[in-house]
């Protein structure tokens, strides 16, 4: 049959390369390089985090009298603070509440905020209630709510988040009743209504999961700022208690000495920046791969 | 538009109303026996049940709460437990650092992020934007008071050029205010600054490539004036809408300020009463702040019929 008349296409000379041929991991890293760097940073933060005992020279919370302010040596790397305690050990324990902090927030302002926004979405009556609750709770600068609830309660890690979180999930909830509102005009929504689906059906198949896109670039930047928010309250003196090494703790140890002993302050404090300038770049990175209009313009 | 001026006012009336709500039910809210956090840690039970008296705790909520807003209403705010002063008083005193360190940042960030943004804009995708962009991103990732600190080391420590910390008042000449606060602007402006910046720089793109953009372009119109009138005028509403939502920011930045560098103003006073659990210090304060940031919101709402006539809802 191939042979009956019919002329086979010439073969062409190879002129043309191959298609360079990336690999998959190599073309993620090279299409999306914020990803793959703030990521990378994250990735490590939490190693750090897990593996803060192994990594630690000495017990964070040691006391050592004799050897109080020492500066930065081969011993102690990042020094020792007012109390002889190793600066290099307490920064690596910090990561732990910071990034406890930070992802604690960051998961329960999107629980929080996404049961609300779906509800204030597809209810009218509770919409219209919720939306001015939320117009209320977000007139009160973040910081300043936390301070406020934190003042009222005891020092501790769970009201520290507690605490950001009540501040931080108002941005959650109205951006995810913002897409529902807007997905609830959508013609396969409004097929889905018309064809007797129940409203629950409706939640689960056809709105949650245009909704979490946007939900993962916010909780991102949720989890930076819930970070920030932690070292400040811990620094203002109302965040973490005192005798957990946190990043904010160990900065407002150091501030009676910081004009003569900056290190204590500095250490910690790049650690912070790095962790959360990461987190940052992950958020962006995230928006501008699952947003290409938007990523476009910013 | 005075239509549009009454129906915008008149909107703010719930939030405000909300706010204080808020405000005045974190105390219930909260897990324990109000009168025994008001009282604090050293209190004796005498203490506490004169403040439970003083709450009115047998009392419906509507009924306290109505009363507690009338008191605001009128400028009482209620009386400190560790100064036993007024808190209206108390903020009185420490307002003028407060109001001069946020005017000083507000004029500062302004003049700089918005020149930074549109330069961002006109040079798009060159190493000019980049620079801009990336300062941006360090911008809004730095705590407040690691840049705090880092400038006062480098300008007050080691160049010795500024004061370290303190406040002197406009009062006592232009010159040394000027010393004290410039500091404390550049650290609490800088995260404003990258808001605005980023804003400014995103709406710009978009302007730029309208038709009346191409327009004036064509018909001679020099690049500073297509930039500076045409442009930028018509991507003032977005920024002027992220100057009042950053306004939160600047805020919450402003009692970290305040710390860093000993400013004895509204901030100070709000980490003092976090320390001594002052708490009805704390609710006027924070009260205070929440309704300026909505006055200012109402303001940008406002402003947005003068960069824009066409609106109107």
């Amino acid at each position: 049959m191939d042979a009956g008349g019919h002329a086979a296409a010439p073969t062409l000379p190879d002129v043309l390369p191959e298609p360079k041929q990336r690999g998959r991991v190599m073309g993620f890293v090279h299409r999306h390089p914020t990803i793959v760097l703030g990521g990378s940073v994250v990735a490590l933060m939490v190693l750090i985090a897990i593996f803060a005992p192994f990594l630690a020279t000495v017990d964070p919370t040691a006391l050592a009298p004799a050897k109080r302010t020492r500066p930065p040596s081969e011993l102690y790397w990042f020094g020792t603070d007012m109390l002889g305690r190793d600066v290099y050990s307490r920064v690596l324990y910090g990561s732990r509440v910071s990034l406890t902090v930070g992802f604690s927030v960051a998961l329960c302002a999107s629980v929080i905020g996404t049961t609300i926004g779906l509800i204030a979405g597809f209810t009218r009556w509770v919409d219209a209630v919720v939306m001015r609750v939320m117009d209320g709770l977000m007139s009160i600068p973040a910081i300043l709510l936390a301070i406020a609830l934190m003042a009222l309660t005891r020092a501790s890690m769970k009201n520290v988040i507690i605490a950001i979180t009540v501040a931080e999930f108002p941005r959650v909830c109205r951006l995810v009743r913002g897409v529902v509102l807007s997905l609830r005009e959508q013609p396969y929504v409004e097929a889905a209504i018309a064809s007797g689906t129940r409203v629950p059906v409706i939640i689960w198949k056809h709105i949650l999961p245009n909704t979490l896109a946007p939900l993962m670039v916010q909780a991102t930047f949720i989890c930076a700022s819930a970070m920030i928010a932690e070292a400040t309250l811990s620094f203002l003196g109302a965040g973490t208690p005192p005798i957990i090494p946190s990043w904010g703790n160990i900065m407002a140890e150091g501030r009676a000495l910081w004009q003569v002993k900056p290190y204590i302050v500095f250490f910690p404090a790049i650690f912070l920046c790095i962790t959360v300038l990461a987190v940052n770049m992950l958020g962006d990175g995230l928006r501008d791969a699952l947003d290409p209009r938007l990523a476009k313009r910013l | 538009m005075l239509a549009y001026f009454l129906r915008r006012v008149l909107a703010t009336i719930p939030v405000v109303l909300m706010v204080a709500l808020f405000v005045f039910s974190l105390l219930y809210i909260a897990p324990g026996d109000p009168a025994a956090i008001i009282a604090g840690d050293q209190a004796s039970p005498e203490d506490v049940e004169r403040i439970r008296a003083s709450l009115g705790l047998d009392r419906p909520f509507v009924v306290r709460f109505a009363e507690w807003l009338w008191q605001v209403i009128h400028g009482d705010l209620g009386t400190s437990i560790f100064t036993n002063l007024s808190v209206a008083h108390m903020i009185s005193q420490r307002i003028e650092p407060t109001v001069s360190l946020m005017a000083l940042t507000l004029i500062l960030s302004l003049s700089i992020a918005i020149p930074m943004g549109v330069i961002a804009a006109w040079k798009h995708g060159t190493l000019i934007d980049r620079v801009v962009m990336m300062v941006a991103v360090f911008g809004y990732s730095t705590p407040v008071f690691v840049v705090g600190y880092l400038l006062a080391y480098v300008f007050a420590l080691q160049l010795d050029w500024l004061p370290v910390q303190g406040f002197t008042s406009i009062t006592e000449g232009v010159v040394p205010f000027l010393r004290n606060l410039i500091l404390p602007s550049v650290a609490l402006g800088l995260i404003y600054m990258a808001l605005i910046a980023r804003i400014t720089r995103a709406t710009m793109l978009d302007v730029l490539s309208q038709d009346y953009v191409r327009t004036a372009k064509a018909k001679g119109v020099e690049q500073k004036g297509i930039l500076f009138v045409h442009a930028l005028k018509n991507a003032a509403v977005p920024i002027v809408t992220v100057v009042g939502i950053g306004f939160a920011t600047l805020i919450g930045g402003a009692v970290v300020t305040e710390s860093v560098f000993a400013i004895p103003g509204l901030g100070r006073l709000t980490v003092d009463a976090i320390l001594r659990r002052d708490y009805p210090v704390i609710q006027g304060v924070v009260l205070l702040f929440s309704f300026t940031y909505v006055l200012v919101n109402l303001a940008v709402d406002l402003l947005y019929t003068v960069f824009d006539p066409r609106i109107r809802y």
